[in-house]
């Protein structure tokens, strides 16, 4: 399906085209954006769908008798139903959209762990999540009386598997880990790690953070088997404020309702009221369809280039910049997994993050500084902070060599 | 006679204007931050720091003749920089100078364009700790009159 519709040649200054801002300049340099992992830039075509929605068909969905709340109403359901065909899930009524990655395991917590976790339980998550990943899990367990364990990440930041099967139990009721990690870039092993879980106690619940893989691999729900597949709209080229959680229909049909209001009932009555089906019953009030829209386009765009190709060109982009970067003295990278994302952080000697950030914005180059939401992975690895420098197929080796330039020059002037 | 605080500020401004570029600024504050050396390391404590999400500032004072003298470190290069600036602008100043200071400098030398939009540098919390201070100083002295 993919290699049908893919770009016969990848061909990045074309694809440059596509991204408006790829254009503009930041202090009088030409952007040089390597914070993909923060956010991904957009292409005119998701700009556009956007554009046109709110010119030509604007209107609340779902109940409209009207042609363009019937239009809106159907560019929503055709936002899903890309979105299922994107992960391979089973239904459409697997795919509930939220703010994002993070509401969807917000959602996740309240309303399967609220309903499912008990005194004594146990939910396993990992030493390189997400705060997002983290704190829910906290709440979730300080409200429960519930145990949360953690997989210890190693030096070359890979998740220890053996420690992995040591914490699993008879109380284990769920994983919760990230497919690959936000600051390290290293990708979890996560079919193998759901076999163990699934191995250990087929009811145990496994939650895959998706933030950081779905712009970058295919992405197989059903071949995962997870219960649970989170991420979001804005790191996959898409608009920010709109992510997915997908969700076996066996588990969503069971679970409570997060949020209640309009769109998610089938009957209110003072005397009592009942739930609409999933997926509605998760997606109370007016649902962003900007922002589905905007999504479809971008998964449109995403198969237009080929996830192949994207793959292809991000590793080379990798390889070259490790490579640029180990290079340089005094400079550690964090994170050597064996099977890494387009994501790179590094240490410089005794410097601050945060300086040579603020010295490499002057040169034009916009990279993220500090803990990336890890502040438990940064502990492990006793350092304040990184670097992150993270790429898209649209980011080219011209760019990695002015970023290594204003790098060297940033490390000269701050030593 | 000592010059005022909006003395001290218009010379700093004035000496910025001599900067063509970002860079030549930010290498003078970088210059600035490295010099920065007084600070006791035994007062690098939890108590005296003021926590920024990407670097820390600690920051201690004390009292002469009803005027303020401050001494700070951070463990960012640029931030101790502009803790030099702030520092070179309050210093010995009496808890009123400091309460009602406006510290225009900081946007007219071009800095608050990367300075005072992030919470993440511990700046604008460390200006706020220097007025903290000031308040607590003049409380003090208020009550002891």
């Amino acid at each position: 399906m993919q290699e049908i519709l893919e770009k016969k040649i990848f061909d990045v200054d074309e694809i440059r085209k596509d991204f408006p801002i790829l254009e503009t300049l930041s202090n009088g340099r030409p952007l040089i954006y390597f914070d993909n992992a923060a956010t991904s830039q957009k292409p005119n075509s998701v700009i556009n769908a956007l554009s046109d929605y709110y010119r030509n068909y604007n209107a609340n969905i779902h109940r409209g008798v009207y042609s363009i709340s019937i239009k809106a109403s159907e560019a929503y359901e055709n936002a899903k139903n890309k979105i299922k065909e994107f992960i391979n899930a089973s239904s459409e009524r697997e795919i509930i959209f939220t703010r994002g990655t993070t509401e969807a395991i917000n959602l996740i917590t309240y309303s399967y762990g609220l309903e499912n976790i008990h005194e004594g339980d146990e939910i396993i998550i990992s030493e390189m999540e997400h705060h997002a990943n983290i704190v829910p899990w906290q709440v979730l367990c300080q409200k429960k009386k519930a145990v949360l364990k953690v997989i210890p990440v190693n030096n070359n930041g890979e998740l220890v598997i053996e420690e992995y099967q040591n914490l699993l139990s008879k109380r284990t009721r769920i994983v919760s880990l990230c497919h690959i990690s936000n600051t390290l870039g290293t990708i979890n092993p996560v079919k193998e790690i759901i076999k163990l879980a699934k191995l250990n106690n087929p009811e145990t619940a496994v939650i895959i953070d998706g933030a950081q893989a779905i712009q970058h691999m295919p992405v197989d729900v059903m071949e995962l088997g997870a219960d649970f597949y989170v991420f979001s709209s804005h790191k996959m080229y898409g608009p920010m404020g709109i992510g997915v959680l997908y969700g076996k229909a066996e588990l969503l049909e069971k679970m409570p309702p997060y949020q209640t209001g309009g769109d998610m009932i089938s009957r209110v009555s003072f005397n009592g009221t009942s739930y609409n089906d999933i997926p509605m019953k998760f997606e109370a009030g007016t649902p962003n369809v900007e922002g589905a829209v905007g999504m479809k386009a971008a998964i449109d765009y995403i198969e237009s280039i080929g996830l192949k190709n994207i793959s292809t060109a991000e590793n080379e982009l990798l390889a070259y910049a490790s490579e640029k970067l180990n290079e340089i003295e005094g400079l550690s990278v964090i994170g050597n997994a064996k099977n890494k994302a387009s994501v790179i952080s590094f240490t410089v000697n005794g410097l601050n993050a945060f300086d040579i950030g603020v010295m490499l914005d002057g040169s034009g180059v916009a990279v993220r500084t500090g803990l990336h939401c890890t502040e438990p992975l940064m502990d492990r690895f006793k350092i304040a902070g990184t670097v992150r420098a993270s790429f898209a197929f649209y980011n080219t080796k011209d760019e990695i060599d002015v970023f290594i330039i204003a790098l060297k020059k940033a490390i000269e002037i701050l030593s | 006679m000592n010059k005022t605080i909006h003395e001290t500020e218009e010379e700093i401004i004035d000496e910025f204007s001599f900067f063509e570029s970002w860079q030549d600024k930010y290498e003078y504050i970088i210059e600035l931050g490295k010099k920065l050396k007084d600070f006791p390391e035994d007062k690098r404590t939890e108590d005296n720091k003021v926590k920024g999400c990407q670097s820390s500032v600690w920051v201690v004072t004390r009292d002469e003749d009803g005027k303020i003298y401050f001494k700070a470190d951070s463990d960012s290069t640029i931030v101790k920089g502009l803790i030099a600036l702030l520092i070179r602008v309050l210093n010995g100043r009496t808890p009123e100078e400091i309460l009602s200071s406006e510290l225009g400098f900081i946007d007219k030398t071009g800095l608050k364009q990367h300075l005072a939009q992030t919470r993440a540098n511990g700046l604008a919390a460390m200006i706020k700790q220097m007025k903290m201070y000031a308040l607590a100083y003049k409380t003090k002295y208020e009550s002891s009159k």
